[in-house]
């Protein structure tokens, strides 16, 4: 049992902290935000620079081979700091390629992005999945030497960044089946491969994705035939660990600032902080915090080290359902907190309280993960 | 990081888990899970075969007995035995007075009274709320005037917990009846219970138990070498003692073990189609919601004694453990009533019982669901825990 960060992990931490205070205030989000990409190159090619696309990939890959714990101060600090890069998009799309890709696919394709010269995102979800991983209906037929894909991912994040997608489809059986789903990867600019782009309420630009006979080589497979699902849910449980982890640095920023309010902020000729009403909000505020935190840390320890795959979903979804029940009382009240000026679109908790609500419905909703845990624990 | 243990904790864990359940001896550890009172025998009979493997206190230097294990290794064992369902060491002599006393007494002091608390001689209950005096204890009444060399001692205290079986009182008694700041006139005594004077009254609470007291002194006469630290300086010792105190409530041991009843328990009732309580989503999602708290609760445990690592003392903010911890514990016994249906109504008092009890296991969760909502009240309700976060932690 230890709780230390090695030599290299708070050095990561206080670089990306840093960087991100000096060069990703809130105004100069601002101005990434309403820019026609919504995101910002210089800040992708720091934050490759640090390692942060480097550390969660394999060495084959080009990476450091590290794992979430690696990772975990560098993903609080774009969460306090509300980064709207696609960086968790790239990483768990990134992931499945180096875990169910070949030698040669992890090289060539993560390659670039380990330099920061590429985005990826993960082509999943679709109408009536919900957060169902399994439920897959877009299709993929052999054809030639490769393969033909068919149909419609929705709220794709980080797609209109991304210039290479890793998208899941069934090549047998039926919608919720577990074996018979794909992965494959398909370039951004792939005949019949269309998008509607749009932004989140976080912020962040994610799209739909439509498949009309896109056609695609057979290298583009990873991994095996049918055998798409181990690697997703592996994939998506160590992004959920670090989403956590994201999550934890939201609320970080969200209790600061609405201490800083209760103190400044006077009412009845008193810091509206004296009032024991809201002095007790603010502890549970505090005190939930940081048991969302000891959870992020159990999600991103237990997915770096944990090899059976239920005990691993068991400990992503109580970790889960802690940060989704966090997220919603830290941000409904840092709002109430701050009171009107909560409201307002000038002040950054207002924003925090949008990426809060996002990251609650993330990878699973409370109830979603409610009901794995119920399933896995057994 | 890594929230795993090493190979070395869990060889100890083993040890200690091995140990446990070769040495805790079958009517106790009955008792105990049953939740049936533990009379003065029962406990001072553990403590003294913990005492004689030189395990019943873990947090004391190695000179007085201690057995020089790190944080993480106290932990363990403290899980262990909750795990196990061993009676609690009572904390009032070994957590509380020893601590004050390896902090504060006199050499003279530390001689006399360390060795009986270790070998669970003298049985040592603790004097701090009175009438008037509960969450607000500094503005107790309890008078101890000077004269000579003795104090002589009138007032009353309440809520002493296992007050009947105590040879030995701790109390915060006022020593300086001018000054303005109330804390300042605070000394910390120890009394000999057998001292004339000295009357203890039962309270018995709504589970039927005899758990707490009302202690009344009437011209107790207390040699002045039985003050702890200097006069007046009390409320630090106290102080000092709350950060403590506060570090063991969160009970997780205890707690993980109660989990487990429960899901075993949610898992033998069904509802009368087949389906079994655990498998009914409401019921489930609450079960879950525990469990997942105590987890979060575990791990911040560890990280307050992880930042204890040589021998800093725990910050303000380990009363989050007190509130969390107690919520857990009163959540669990309240789901294990709720699991029980229209089986929870009828009642095993946990005191003397009378010829209508009804002598089964589930009638003891209703008085312990009653019985538990002692948890957010003691050792300073969870409302004034969230104060001291809020002015201490927070600065408000």
């Amino acid at each position: 049992m230890d709780f230390e960060l090695s030599e290299e992990q708070r050095q990561l931490a206080d670089s990306v902290g840093r960087y991100l205070n000096d060069h990703y205030d809130f105004e100069r989000r601002k101005k990434i935000v309403h820019s026609d990409t919504g995101a910002s190159d210089a800040v992708w090619k720091q934050l490759a620079e640090f390692g942060v696309l480097a550390i969660p990939f394999s060495e084959q890959a080009g990476g450091f081979g590290g794992g979430a714990v690696d990772l975990m101060s560098a993903m609080q600090a774009i969460g306090g700091a509300l980064v709207v890069e696609p960086v968790l998009a790239t990483v768990l799309a990134g992931r499945l390629i180096d875990r169910a890709g070949t030698d040669a696919q992890r090289a060539a394709l993560l390659g670039p992005v380990v330099e920061g010269a590429r985005r990826l995102a993960f082509a999943h979800t679709e109408d009536g999945a919900r957060f169902r991983l399994a439920h897959v209906s877009a299709t993929a037929k052999k054809a030639g030497g490769g393969w033909v894909l068919n149909g419609l991912k929705r709220v794709v994040v980080g797609a209109p960044l991304a210039e290479m997608l890793v998208v899941s489809a069934r090549t047998s059986g039926s919608p919720g089946d577990a074996g018979g789903i794909s992965l494959f990867v398909v370039p951004a600019n792939a005949k019949g491969l269309s998008t509607t782009p749009y932004r989140n309420v976080d912020n962040q630009r994610a799209a739909d994705v439509k498949l009309d006979g896109v056609q695609v080589g057979a290298d583009a497979l990873l991994g095996a035939e049918g055998a798409g699902l181990a690697a997703i849910e592996e994939a998506v449980d160590f992004s959920t660990a670090l989403l956590c982890a994201e999550a934890v640095g939201a609320m970080q920023f969200a209790n600061d600032t609405t201490l800083e309010y209760l103190k400044t902020r006077k009412q009845f000729g008193q810091p509206i902080g004296a009032f024991q009403a809201l002095q007790h909000r603010m502890v549970e505020m505090f005190v939930t915090t940081e048991q969302a935190r000891s959870m992020s840390y159990l999600a991103c320890s237990k997915v770096d080290t944990e090899t059976d795959p239920v005990e691993r979903g068991r400990i992503v979804s109580a970790a889960k359902i802690k940060i989704a029940d966090a997220c919603r009382q830290i941000s409904q009240e840092s709002i109430q907190l701050h009171g009107g000026m909560g409201m307002t679109e000038e002040m950054k908790v207002s924003h925090t309280f949008r990426r809060l609500t996002v990251i609650g419905q993330q990878f699973g909703d409370a109830d979603h993960h409610l009901e794995r845990f119920a399933a896995l624990d057994r | 990081m890594d929230l795993n243990y090493s190979p070395e904790e869990l060889a100890f864990r083993d040890e200690v888990r091995g140990w446990l359940r070769a040495n805790l001896p079958e009517d106790l550890r009955a008792k105990t899970a049953a939740g049936d009172h533990l009379n003065k025998e029962d406990l001072l009979r553990w403590h003294r075969i913990l005492a004689k493997k030189g395990w019943v206190a873990p947090a004391w230097p190695q000179e007085w007995g201690g057995p020089g294990w790190s944080v993480t290794q106290r932990y363990i064992f403290e899980e262990e035995c909750g795990l196990a369902g061993t009676p609690p060491i009572v904390a009032f002599g070994v957590t509380m007075c020893a601590q004050v006393l390896l902090k504060f007494g006199s050499p003279e002091q530390k001689k006399r009274h360390l060795p009986g608390i270790y070998n669970g001689d003298v049985f040592w209950v603790q004097g701090y709320s009175e009438p008037g005096s509960g969450s607000d204890l500094a503005s107790l009444k309890t008078r101890a005037e000077r004269r000579g060399d003795r104090y002589v001692v009138n007032g009353q205290k309440i809520w002493t917990t296992l007050g009947q079986y105590g040879d030995w009182i701790f109390c915060l008694v006022r020593t300086d009846f001018e000054t303005k700041i109330r804390q300042e006139g605070i000394s910390f005594l120890l009394i000999d219970m057998k001292t004339p004077g000295i009357t203890v009254r039962p309270l018995i609470l709504m589970d039927g138990g005899h758990e707490v007291n009302e202690v009344f002194f009437d011209n107790v006469e207390v040699p002045v070498e039985n003050l702890v630290h200097e006069e007046n300086k009390g409320w630090t010792v106290a102080k000092y003692l709350l950060g403590h105190e506060r570090l063991n409530t969160g009970r997780i041991g205890g707690s993980k073990r109660e989990l487990a009843r429960l899901k075993a328990f949610a898992a033998e009732q069904t509802d009368g189609a087949g389906r079994r309580l655990i498998d009914d989503p409401r019921f489930r999602d609450k079960l879950t919601r525990v469990e997942v708290e105590l987890m979060a609760l575990e791990i911040t445990n560890l990280r307050f004694l992880d930042a204890m690592r040589g021998g800093k003392p725990p910050g303000a903010d380990v009363s989050m453990l007190k509130i969390r911890g107690t919520e857990i514990q009163q959540m669990l016994t309240e789901l294990m009533m709720q699991a029980a249906g229209p089986m929870a109504a009828p009642f095993k008092a946990t005191g003397p019982q009378d010829a209508v009890a009804f002598d089964d296991v589930v009638a003891h969760l209703a008085p312990r669901y009653a019985n538990y909502r002692k948890t957010s009240i003691y050792a300073g309700s969870n409302e004034i825990q969230r104060n001291i976060i809020a002015k201490a932690t927070l600065g408000l």
